[in-house]
């Protein structure tokens, strides 16, 4: 149920046992907008249901527990879906589970993902399934990813396979100052979205800034054309959706406005703010105007220039979103270095290795690498149980999910990596991947394998991807 | 810390010992243990350097030696390098008199690395375009094209893919117009402005889903245009004056059809971008006609569908190796497993920029050797050893170019390209410590180097970052 069904509910049970001055009263706050009552507040559930698995305990690998911690020769324990126990050698191992031997092993929860297309810009990578970027204004906040996405995506089973990816975050695409509305994922093949959806976890709003809006509006003829013009229509925007929040919350009549609902749940802290940005001096700009305008951004995504303002971003409480190594592809991009990730990690500000890349999401584990070893020769002392975070709970809690998954503890989802080594070195390969506790990759089993609709029946079904 | 100056290689002929095994593993640190020895530094203001580098005599000893030629690396291992070439490497060899001894202190060492494609130098920033010399769709030419002229050796990512142990790379133009791209080069990374290795190496040409576009829309124009253009090529080759580009029958000008000559003579290699098993077939055919064609494929996502096929035909195949999605319908059948199946096959297998940052992560070479060695621990996939893992990056470029004998190996004879790191090379918390190409030690520093020192700590000191240099 939405906001105003609420109210209207509200209103009616007050008139009820208050009297007609209630009554009167709630008539004037509640919206009378056309078929508000009959508007569900989440009308595109999630029906993930977590898939069977065995209780199951892992003994004698090393633990990272994606919060900083490490065991060495550890003990987890997965049953009815959760993390059940995760100790050291000592750790109780109850009867009749499934026992896992995995010394010399790696366990850890889940790769995260918080920048991924994949779904909205799948694979083949062919025009009729391009489905990531509305680019028809600089404005669509009434957009949501979640409608672009194709299950039947060949890259949510690599991401599974190689790079051990339980959650992903699939987002718009960056033409558009303000994208639309992102959805977290379960990374668990269904026939549908909604059978992907993270149960509970909240939306996120894509903005983009830079380079992107400007060229794709500006070779149109229109605004914006500038950053100038980025940062004009962002803000003409959001006077906007101040007036549109203030009249919903005072339940104030007015048009339903899909753009304007989400800028609202974001200025009410419902939608989390995920912001495309490149240039130190932009994120800058960009903080400024969330607190002209009162919202919060949880993450800048990209932020190849994160480890100027490293010091900034840990003073507003911004978590930046890099990739290993990316750099010099465009011109906001010039400046990207190796080191970004774990100065923007020393300064003790969030940092989270992403992908935005089909292939780059098979490979995090290595894109953390590249960043920890060059943090490292600068002298950046990092543990390996440490740099886990930028791909467990680190984006976890950028995303609102880190009370339900992102770390191996007690009570939380068991979405969890058995790896074959370490899995900082490029040697190392996921053997077996959880999610809520079920076995959906194992790499000794050809048929624990996901071959999604568009590869049956084709060639190279099925093989060793 | 200032990084303000490059330094450029010292003369030959000086005792010293660089024990890398006890000095910090960073570049800086290489540097500053160095810079205590004896030996003569020519010491650059950034800019670039002008002056001539002369190649050392130096032995690198007690090292986990890779030569690049497939076999498996050794402990104790020592190279020896003099006038710019390999004179010897592998256990036991002996070090001359008076050469510069450089400890590895049982740290790796290998050739340079090779990126068997790319389009490094020919843009700084691709999206640019005042940057990019990549493609020229408006330009009348096509085949005669040659990039060796513009590559650019100043360019930022020449220096940053250097850092990475990357010392040669083979150049491909994109195409335009045309199926045929142009002719590339084979370039090497040195800090310094002569870049080309070997020019017009080889003639390029789209034959997929781009050289279908390129020739009009349908595969079938593709193979018609690329006959068509080879046949008139020969007939400039038999009569050079009587050709006329301008008749409505000519498919190429004078000058596209005089460079496709050595092209259908076998005199250059012809690489062939072609992914799909069906491309790759019809491109083989295409000797039935052509008989002397010295092909190379480039791409070949599915090559090995069709292994036996491309063994048989002697064609060497340059490729992504980590592809494994269907990400087009010339790519269904990619798989990781390529690469591994291809080698078990007999075919000589290489690995480069296929898939895009080909101007830019020539360093992405390691990340993809290191996971075709992940591959044999995954049950059922087929993977390389390390050695020859390191051969795809490595020899096998050179040889697939025809360049074998001149780089590409620590085998004696080749080029003094040799790379000391500060751990396993295919492992991606690995760098160099120390860089030679042509005997002579590389900077390795770069403009991202000197922005990571510049924000070490984020906020200004007593003067604003940009006094800070």
């Amino acid at each position: 149920m939405n906001r105003t069904g609420r109210m209207l509910l509200v209103a009616t049970l007050l008139a009820g046992v208050a009297g007609p001055l209630a009554a009167k009263k709630d008539k004037e706050e509640a919206p009378a907008s056309q078929g508000s009552s009959a508007e569900p507040e989440n009308p595109y559930p999630s029906t993930y249901k977590p898939y069977p698995g065995r209780p199951t305990v892992l003994r004698g690998a090393t633990i990272f527990d994606g919060e900083g911690g490490r065991i060495d020769n550890g003990v987890v324990f997965l049953s009815d879906g959760k993390v059940t126990a995760v100790g050291g050698p000592d750790t109780p191992i109850p009867a009749d589970v499934l026992l896992i031997e995995a010394q010399g092993k790696y366990v850890t929860p889940g790769v995260i993902d918080i920048h991924s297309h994949l779904g909205d810009y799948p694979s083949p990578g062919v025009d009729a399934l391009s489905d990531g970027n509305e680019a028809t204004s600089p404005v669509t906040p009434h957009v949501w990813a979640e409608h672009s996405i194709w299950p039947q995506d060949a890259g949510f089973t690599r991401a599974l396979a190689n790079g051990g990816v339980t959650s992903l975050q699939i987002l718009p695409g960056s033409a558009n100052l303000f994208g639309g509305r992102s959805v977290t994922l379960k990374n668990v093949p269904a026939r549908t979205m909604q059978g992907m959806k993270f149960p509970g976890a909240p939306q996120g709003l894509k903005m983009a800034c830079g380079e992107n809006p400007k060229r794709v509006y500006g070779s149109k003829g229109r605004e914006p054309s500038t950053r100038m013009g980025n940062m004009a229509v962002n803000r003409q925007t959001w006077i906007k959706a101040r007036e549109y929040q203030k009249k919903r919350a005072a339940g104030k009549d007015q048009t339903r406005d899909l753009a304007m609902e989400t800028l609202a749940d974001v200025l009410e802290g419902k939608i989390l703010v995920h912001n495309h940005c490149y240039r130190a001096d932009e994120m800058a700009n960009v903080i400024d105007m969330s607190k002209e305008f009162g919202y919060k951004v949880s993450t800048f995504h990209h932020a190849v220039e994160a480890y100027k303002i490293a010091d900034l971003l840990r003073e507003n409480g911004i978590c930046s979103a890099m990739w290993g190594d990316w750099y010099g592809f465009k011109m906001e991009a010039y400046d990207g270095i190796k080191e970004n990730v774990p100065l923007v990690h020393r300064a003790g500000a969030c940092a989270i290795v992403h992908s935005d890349d089909q292939d780059g999401i098979q490979r995090l584990n290595q894109e953390a690498a590249k960043a920890l070893g060059a943090g490292r020769r600068m002298g950046i002392d990092i543990s390996d149980e440490v740099a886990w975070t930028w791909l467990a709970i680190n984006p976890a809690r950028a995303m609102g999910i880190a009370d339900r998954t992102g770390s191996l503890k007690v009570g939380k989802m068991a979405d969890v990596v058995l790896w074959n080594g370490n899995p900082f070195s490029t040697y190392t390969r996921p053997e077996k991947v959880w999610i809520d506790g079920a076995l959906l990759y194992d790499s000794t089993d050809p048929k624990r394998r996901g071959v999604v609709d568009f590869e049956l029946g084709q060639i190279g079904a099925g093989d060793v991807k | 810390m200032k990084t303000n100056a490059l330094i450029l290689p010292f003369r030959s002929g000086l005792s010293r010992t660089v024990d890398a095994g006890r000095s910090r593993p960073t570049l800086l640190g290489f540097a500053r243990s160095c810079s205590k020895q004896t030996a003569v530094w020519f010491v650059v203001a950034a800019g670039f350097a002008t002056a001539p580098a002369l190649a050392q005599s130096v032995a690198i000893t007690n090292a986990t030696l890779a030569i690049g030629d497939g076999s498996e690396p050794i402990k104790g291992g020592t190279v020896v390098i003099s006038a710019g070439r390999v004179v010897a490497a592998g256990a036991g060899v002996a070090v001359p008199a008076g050469t510069t001894t450089v400890d590895a202190g049982g740290k790796w060492v290998t050739p340079g690395i090779v990126s068997g494609f790319s389009r490094v130098g020919l843009a700084e920033v691709p999206a640019v375009r005042e940057t990019n010399d990549t493609s020229a769709g408006r330009s009348p030419f096509s085949a005669a094209i040659d990039v060796a002229p513009v590559i650019n050796p100043l360019a930022n990512p020449i220096a940053i893919s250097r850092t990475a142990g990357i010392t040669r790379a083979v150049v491909a133009p994109a195409t335009g117009s045309s199926i045929f791209a142009g002719q590339g080069a084979v370039v090497d990374l040195g800090s310094d402005l002569n870049p080309i290795t070997k020019a017009r190496a080889f003639q390029y040409v789209e034959m997929g889903e781009t050289g279908s576009a390129e020739a009009g829309g349908s595969r079938a124009a593709m193979i018609l245009t690329f006959r068509m253009m080879l046949r008139q090529a020969q007939e400039f080759a038999r009569a050079p004056a009587s050709y006329d580009g301008n008749s409505k029958d000519a498919l190429l000008n004078r000058v596209d059809a005089e460079a496709l000559v050595p092209v259908v003579t076998g005199a250059m290699p012809l690489m062939v971008h072609a992914e799909s098993a069906r491309d790759i077939l019809a491109v083989l055919a295409l000797r039935q006609e052509f008989s002397a064609l010295k092909l190379v494929l480039a791409g070949a996502t599915e090559g090995w569908m069709v292994a036996s096929q491309i063994a048989a035909a002697k064609v060497p195949v340059i490729t992504a190796g980590l592809e494994d999605l269907p990400s087009s319908f010339e790519k269904l059948a990619a798989t990781q497993s390529n690469v591994g199946r291809l080698v078990k096959a007999g075919v000589s297998v290489s690995m480069g920029m296929l898939t895009g940052d080909d101007a830019l992560q020539l360093r992405a070479a390691t990340q993809q050797a290191g996971n075709m060695v992940a591959l044999t621990k995954v049950p059922g996939a087929t993977g390389l050893s390390w050695g020859q893992a390191l051969r795809t990056i490595t020899s096998a470029p050179a040889e697939a170019i025809g360049l074998g004998d001149r780089f590409g190996s620590l085998r004696a004879g080749r080029a003094g390209d040799v790379v000391l790191w500060d751990g396993d090379p295919l492992e991606m918390t690995s760098a160099p410590v120390a860089v030679w190409i042509d005997g002579v030690q590389q900077p390795l520093d770069n403009r991202q180097t000197r922005l990571r020192d510049r924000y070490a700590t984020p906020t200004e000191g007593s003067l604003p970052k940009a006094y800070e240099w």
